[in-house]
């Protein structure tokens, strides 16, 4: 009997409990927007992520980086639920995500923007910006139908919460524009407005600063802590863009080959041997290389 | 001995399923469209036989022959006409343009040959009927034919396919077609000659159907072609295997079905069939799974 | 003119037209051919099929095929609750009869449209279309094998089973025989006003702009919190509801029908007024259904090339709409117009910042 039990311990394979994260100073005792645990995910026999441990805390913009193909965007479309996590768990705001879909993700406050932009095009920025309000200005079919008081009220609700959103970036008076024939700075935007709509706590921005110009960049930098201060949310980004990284960001987190190679502050990151060794070994003469090896 | 003889008969059925179902699955895998007038290019190839045989005089192989030239023609024809512009374009868009052309060829047909129903000359093949059992269970040669038929048909595109630089195109224009043209395949080539041999197949299809069953209106082939859609799908679209056996288990599930359960049924127990595949294994038998990407 | 005017002047004109043609109908009611008087009602119903099908095809944006299958089902059950209304509890009055069975038949529809939505929406594109098409043959092949009867106050069913007691109200192939013909213009008209004012209510609506958000870009429309197959349900089942609605009427304006009447034809006829009309434009679906339906009657010499100028019609409508290069040609035309308020918009917007930015730097 014995022999047995001593068997099967043996055979368990023991892997470190969330390994060391950092969250900023002033999110200390609130609960962290989210926190991954050993998530990862298999297609078929491809490892894409692996032990994705992680900690955001309540109004931390945090930047995730790597080189292409380190599974960034993975790490995304695990947290909104597109995929399925093979292993292990993510908890917004303390609720367990296992077994959510995409709406139930976005219901508990993660919303998100996409590297290739996923706007409805065909509809006017306002009506992108609407429906983004879905779940957070509500009325029934019925009302609608039937054209009741709420539903005049909720409309002129979903008006007015929709301009104050697209002020943030200036964009109040483009209601009537047609969103696919904004230019591309402008939709990236837009992205970002349709998906503060859903009151989110974690907003992910898959390269949100991919083809902007320099002056573009910089503003969105601005915008992007105006919002986490104004809304008090948590923001993590992608980008290659590394001045953008290591300007804004507070807790930077690095991917390789689907795994976390290295976590901390910019300077942290930029000083990490492991770090300037997948960025050069890889990419050398990219913007995002040279930076890390300066430093 | 009525179900064995019943099983032939969904045999002989089902290989005349596959081999318009091959037909469907190469177009789909190959342009990714669902070529919804496919059916009546098969009504086209039958007329062409029967006016070949009855009009003409032509010995029934040449008939074939002519119902494939002309239905080869064709296919091409549509395509390059009504499909190719539409490339690009929305699947709903594409799909409503072939069921355009479904509706085109089947007035046309009207228009030419009348709505009076001809009878296909079922015995100018003059095939011997095989006897079992004692004379108790005949297969007639129809049924010998259209089996021998599928079997010789899907083994040559088989090879074509894998052993040929045009099979090896399509393959590859199958896979992804955007990066097929980058490495110098002339896609328009490329699906205008899967549209060819799937339309040549639809003669052949058109001519077997007819045979077994002989009455050729110009709405014969809709109603096959849609249930040889089901056995491309049941089968996986796509895959050629997956085509022929798909075809036969649905021309078996069909004439069993309305044996058994209610003739009046025949057709719902088919698309049901459809339905159920879809649910539950949406890439058929032999389909391939694919991922979307975000 | 902002897009809130522009939706309010496109539903004052389509209101306005179905009102004003109904008006100049009654008006003119004695002077009208005997045919086109019997078309009315008959048209009522074509509009209220293609304003629903265009619901699904257009607004959610998936291809139905089986529509003719709903209005089917509408047709004959509300065939045989009037039936049953008046030779069970004998009830006289046409008006009540009727609404009663318009209503039936929109339930029955309804219910159907349910459990075929249900598995028919997590499929996608093609595989969808072609399912949709398997229901509505499905639908047929089965009301072929429905048979109903009623004596006393009760009503008995048989599913391939026609020794029914009492008079018998749907005989399976041969379908409904001596049908009160109890359908009214003026129900018509009322069944296309208040399809047009669900329908295009709904589509000015959070729900609708749900369903277009849908259609354009599920992927996001999941992570915007959308449930996709919730909203591709309520136009799925609002559009089955509808048509069932109009096959009551459309069943209640005949003396005989048979369930082969609803074939996979009538649903792609339905979907040409749709195609012609311009996908997604409701006014547009009830013009085409309007004239697609007098045509034939007006012109005997195009009756018998209706379907091949259908299907020469949908393959050019699809040609001109979505090759890129006519699409170039028609961009072009709107872009005069467009580019100028889009320019105007981008520097409004621009300015105020530009400025801020300023200001910060002083």
């Amino acid at each position: 009997m014995s022999e047995i039990i001593r068997k099967r311990n043996a055979n368990t394979k023991m892997v470190p409990v969330p390994s060391q994260s950092i969250i900023p100073e002033r999110d200390i005792d609130k609960m962290p927007v989210l926190e991954c645990k050993h998530l990862g995910i298999d297609f078929g026999g491809l490892t894409a992520v692996e032990d994705f441990n992680l900690i955001i805390g309540k109004t931390e913009i945090a930047g995730l980086i790597g080189p292409n193909g380190a599974g960034k965007t993975t790490v995304f479309n695990l947290l909104t639920k597109v995929y399925e996590p093979t292993r292990g768990s993510a908890m917004i705001n303390g609720i367990d995500m296992h077994g959510m879909d995409t709406v139930a993700a976005s219901r508990h406050g993660i919303a998100r923007t996409f590297q290739n932009i996923r706007l409805f095009s065909n509809m006017t920025v306002e009506e992108n910006v609407r429906i983004g309000l879905h779940n957070q200005v509500r009325y029934s079919m019925a009302s609608g139908i039937l054209r009741l008081p709420s539903y005049w009220k909720k409309e002129k609700q979903q008006h007015e919460k929709a301009l104050e959103l697209l002020s943030i970036f200036g964009m109040q008076d483009m209601g009537d524009v047609q969103a696919g024939s904004l230019p591309y700075g402008a939709q990236r935007r837009l992205e970002i407005v349709r998906a503060l709509a859903t009151n989110p706590s974690l907003l992910l921005l898959d390269e949100p600063a991919a083809g902007m110009n320099p002056h573009e960049t910089q503003e969105l930098m601005d915008n992007i802590i105006r919002i986490r201060d104004q809304f008090q949310i948590a923001v993590m980004l992608i980008e290659h863009d590394m001045n953008l990284v290591m300007g804004i960001c507070e807790g930077i987190c690095v991917l390789n080959y689907g795994k976390i190679i290295a976590k901390g502050t910019a300077e942290e990151i930029q000083r990490n041997p492991v770090v300037i060794e997948a960025y050069l070994g890889k990419q050398n003469g990219k913007n995002g290389g040279k930076e890390a090896a300066e430093a | 001995m009525v179900f064995l003889s019943n099983l032939v008969n969904g045999i002989s059925l089902g290989s005349i399923y596959a081999v318009i179902a091959l037909g469907y699955t190469m177009v789909y895998g190959i342009a990714k469209m669902l070529n919804f007038a496919h059916g009546d290019v098969i009504m086209v190839g039958a007329y062409v036989a029967f006016c070949a045989m009855q009009y003409w005089g032509f010995p029934p192989l040449l008939a074939l022959l002519a119902a494939m030239a002309v239905c080869t023609v064709l296919g091409i024809t549509i395509e390059s006409l009504a499909y190719r512009p539409l490339r690009q374009a929305a699947s709903l868009a594409v799909l409503i343009t072939a069921i355009g052309m479904s509706y085109l060829l089947q007035n046309l047909a009207l228009l030419i040959w009348g709505a009076n129903p001809k009878s296909f000359p079922s015995g100018a093949l003059a095939l011997p009927t095989l006897n079992l059992f004692g004379g108790r269970l005949t297969i007639s040669g129809v049924t010998l034919l259209s089996i021998l038929a599928n079997l010789a048909i899907m083994l040559a595109l088989t090879t074509f396919i894998s052993r040929t630089k045009m099979g090896k195109a399509m393959r590859c224009v199958s896979e992804d077609r955007g990066a097929a043209e980058l490495m110098g395949i002339n896609v328009n080539l490329t699906i205008s000659v899967t549209f060819a041999i799937g339309s040549a197949l639809a003669a052949v299809a058109g001519v077997l159907l007819c045979s077994a069953y002989p009455v050729l209106m110009p709405t014969t082939g809709s109603m096959p072609g849609i249930k040889a859609f089901t056995a491309a799908v049941f089968g996986g679209i796509g895959s050629i295997p997956g085509a022929m056996i798909g075809g036969i288990l649905l021309g078996v599930i069909e004439i069993l079905g309305k044996a058994y359960i209610s003739t009046e049924l025949g057709d719902a127990i088919v698309f049901a069939v459809l339905i159920i595949v879809l649910l539950f294994r949406p890439t058929g038998l032999l389909g391939k799974p694919i991922r979307e990407k975000v | 003119m902002n897009a809130k005017r522009k939706k309010l002047l496109y539903n004052s004109v389509t209101f306005g037209i179905v009102i004003l043609a109904f008006l100049l109908c009654n008006a003119f009611y004695g002077e009208m051919s005997r045919s086109l008087r019997g078309q009315l009602i008959p048209i009522c119903c074509w509009i209220v099929m293609a304003v629903s099908l265009n619901l699904v095809v257009g607004i959610s944006g998936e291809l139905s095929l089986g529509h003719a299958g709903f209005m089917s089902l509408g047709a004959f059950s509300g065939i045989v609750v009037s039936g049953w209304l008046l030779n069970g509890f004998g009830m006289e009055n046409e008006t009540l009869r009727l609404i009663l069975a318009i209503v039936a038949g929109g339930l029955v529809s309804g219910v159907f449209g349910v459990l075929i939505g249900i598995p028919v929406l997590r499929l996608r594109g093609d595989y969808l279309a072609i399912v949709t098409l398997a229901f509505g043959e499905i639908i047929r092949n089965v009301m072929n094998c429905v048979y109903a009867s009623v004596e006393g106050q009760s009503l008995s069913l048989g599913f391939l089973n026609p020794n029914l007691p009492g008079k018998l109200l749907l005989n399976g192939p041969n379908g409904a025989v001596s049908v009160g013909k109890i359908a009214t213009f003026t129900a018509g008209f009322l069944l296309v006003l208040g399809t047009l004012i669900v329908v295009l209510n709904l589509i000015n609506s959070r729900i609708g702009r749900a369903i277009m958000a849908t259609r354009d870009n599920r992927i996001a429309a999941e992570s915007v919190g959308i449930n996709v197959t919730k909203y591709k349900m309520i136009a799925f089942v609002t559009a089955a509801v509808l048509a069932g609605m109009a096959g009551a009427l459309y069943g209640l304006n005949y003396s005989t029908l048979i369930p082969g009447k609803f074939k996979f034809d009538q649903s792609i006829n339905v979907l040409v007024f749709v195609v012609l009309g311009g996908i997604g434009n409701t006014l547009g679906s009830v013009l085409s259904a309007t004239v697609l339906t007098m045509l034939p009657e007006l012109l005997r010499e195009f009756s018998d090339y209706r379907m091949l100028v259908y299907a020469v019609l949908l393959i050019a409508m699809m040609l001109i709409t979505n090759t890129p290069a006519s699409r170039a040609f028609f961009n072009n035309l709107k872009g005069l117009f467009r580019r100028k308020e889009l320019h105007q918009a981008v520097r409004a917007s621009q300015a105020p910042q530009e400025t801020g930015k300023g200001g910060k730097q002083g």
